[in-house]
């Protein structure tokens, strides 16, 4: 990530470059296009959509349903993820079964999901915790497993007992990489939240873009886009952030990931 | 400071019983035999060092005393008892202090970490941390993390949070292999007057042959493949044991020949 201004400057000089170059291109075909707008009248769509409150609505909508579903999808995913990785034994009973899971596409509950809860927050809360679940299991169960062996003898030579020895011991060693599970599922979580609203859920995001799409408003759906950009990239940053935050002692010791 | 660290050990008059007696240990792993029959007692309050090639099944004949291993056949005992797990009387220094310390725990916090295991309140706990702090020279570094700390300090910390057990068996493997030669002929007094005051038996595992015979009341010599004992030396060198005056004397360097010679004779 850049830092410095300078290297922002630079960082942005080809985008600008190619947002103008549009722009003039489009003013000077006069274009007309149902999936294209000139940047301007983007910029103003998008405006416009915090005028009326329309998108700050939809936006509250899908962070609510991203990160209800990121929350339990994390719950649980790491709770098979830290069992599965101090038990050899409950890993090779589950193993199939996972693995068997695993590769269904969340999108593809979407039908099932609809029959059981029917449209609203509660059957896209699902769908983006399915498919949190993944990420998170699979990295807390390798984080778990490559903690030092000697702090696991420290804990035995102590007589920790095993509720001690998961919460003072084996979460604070593995929380730096269990925690770049969660940035990668926080992405998802948006993602899979856009998608749902897309494809069927009449609420959030992803619902505003089709939307606007019906409406032929290239400018608005287009502006959706744009801001769905917007709130990804700072969501991430915002991770980045606190990771640096919280680990960068156990970064630099060694552990980080 | 009185040091009240180590809980004292039995009574002399119990020496007749070993602390810890290894009974025709055996243990392999993975389709080899790491240590083969090997019968060892460890009186109460004794010093044992254990020496030998690297390979030779020192280490492993560590974690055995400790509980961390079962033996495949043959028992260890601790106070007449078979072992079965890690006991809280039993207290370990790893040889890599870096990786046996929580690095996201102050040293307060590691210690801390002992007392936490052994149930003591959490009200009780601050001065405890202190005063075993202060035992193994690390007053005013409460608050620094492993990281922030120097090589000889961490090992002192991890020595702390051992002390912080109440031990009566400390084992000792390779703790001082690691740090600089000035650092550790300090530990190592350091570790005699700490025993010398509580009483605890010790098993003390080294590759420096020196280390050996200036710390211990008896140095074990292993043979390789399969671990087992070569030689047994009795260490009858007054104490308390001085870095340059004890290693001068007759006795310590006739103890010394003996064992580089043992050594040398296991390598060919």
């Amino acid at each position: 990530m850049p830092d410095k201004p300078r290297e922002i400057g630079k960082a942005l000089v080809l985008p600008l470059a190619v947002l103008l170059a549009f722009e003039f291109w489009a003013r000077a075909t006069h274009l007309k296009s149902d999936s294209l707008a000139p940047p301007s009248e983007i910029a103003i769509a998008l405006a416009g959509a915090f005028a009326d409150l329309s998108i700050l609505t939809a936006t509250r909508d899908t962070l609510f349903s991203a990160f209800a579903g990121l929350a339990i999808g994390t719950a649980i995913g790491l709770a098979l993820g830290i069992a599965f990785g101090i038990s050899d034994t409950l890993n090779r009973l589950m193993e199939v079964t996972v693995e068997a899971i695993r590769p269904i596409p969340s999108i593809a509950l979407l039908p099932i999901a609809l029959i059981a809860l029917g449209f609203g927050y509660r059957m896209e809360i699902v769908i983006v915790a399915f498919a949190c679940v993944w990420p998170i299991l699979i990295l807390s169960r390798a984080a778990v497993r490559s903690i030092e062996p000697r702090l696991m003898e420290v804990s035995r030579a102590l007589r920790l007992p095993p509720a001690q020895r998961v919460w003072k011991i084996i979460i604070p060693a593995a929380l730096p990489r269990i925690f770049v599970a969660f940035r990668l599922s926080a992405g998802i979580a948006l993602i899979v939240a856009v998608t749902v609203e897309i494809a069927i859920n009449p609420l959030g995001l992803g619902a505003g873009i089709m939307l606007a799409q019906q409406a032929l408003r290239a400018d608005l759906m287009l502006a959706y886009l744009v801001w769905i950009g917007i709130i990804g990239y700072a969501l991430n940053i915002a991770l980045v952030v606190a990771q640096r935050r919280l680990f960068g002692r156990a970064a630099l010791s060694g552990d980080g990931a | 400071m009185a040091i009240a660290a180590i809980r004292q050990g039995a009574p002399s008059s119990a020496s007749a019983t070993p602390q810890i007696a290894f009974a025709d240990v055996t243990l392999e792993l993975g389709g080899k035999t790491i240590i083969e029959n090997l019968s060892l007692g460890v009186r109460p309050g004794e010093f044992l060092c254990i020496v030998g090639a690297s390979g030779c099944g020192k280490t492993t004949a560590l974690r055995l005393a400790a509980g961390l291993y079962q033996p495949t056949s043959g028992s260890v005992n601790f106070d007449g008892q078979p072992m079965r797990q890690p006991r809280r009387e039993i207290a370990i220094v790893f040889q890599d202090y870096g990786k046996a310390l929580l690095p996201w725990r102050t040293a307060a916090g590691n210690v801390s970490l002992a007392l936490e295991a052994g149930g003591m309140p959490a009200a009780e706990r601050p001065a405890r941390i202190a005063e075993l702090l202060g035992t193994v020279g690390l007053p005013g570094h409460a608050g620094k993390y492993p990281a922030e700390m120097s090589g000889g300090m961490q090992q002192r910390l991890q020595i702390a949070r051992c002390l912080a057990q109440e031990p009566k068996t400390l084992l000792m493997d390779e703790p001082f292999g690691a740090l600089d030669a000035m650092t550790r002929q300090g530990l190592q007094d350091e570790v005699l007057a700490l025993v010398a005051a509580s009483g605890a038996t010790v098993i003390f595992v080294t590759h420096d042959l020196d280390e050996a015979i200036y710390l211990g009341d008896r140095v074990i010599g292993l043979l390789p493949h399969p671990g087992r004992i070569g030689i047994e030396l009795a260490v009858n060198l007054p104490r308390p044991r001085d870095q340059l005056s004890t290693r001068e004397q007759p006795e310590f360097l006739r103890l010394r020949r003996q064992l580089f010679d043992f050594i040398k004779a296991t390598e060919q």
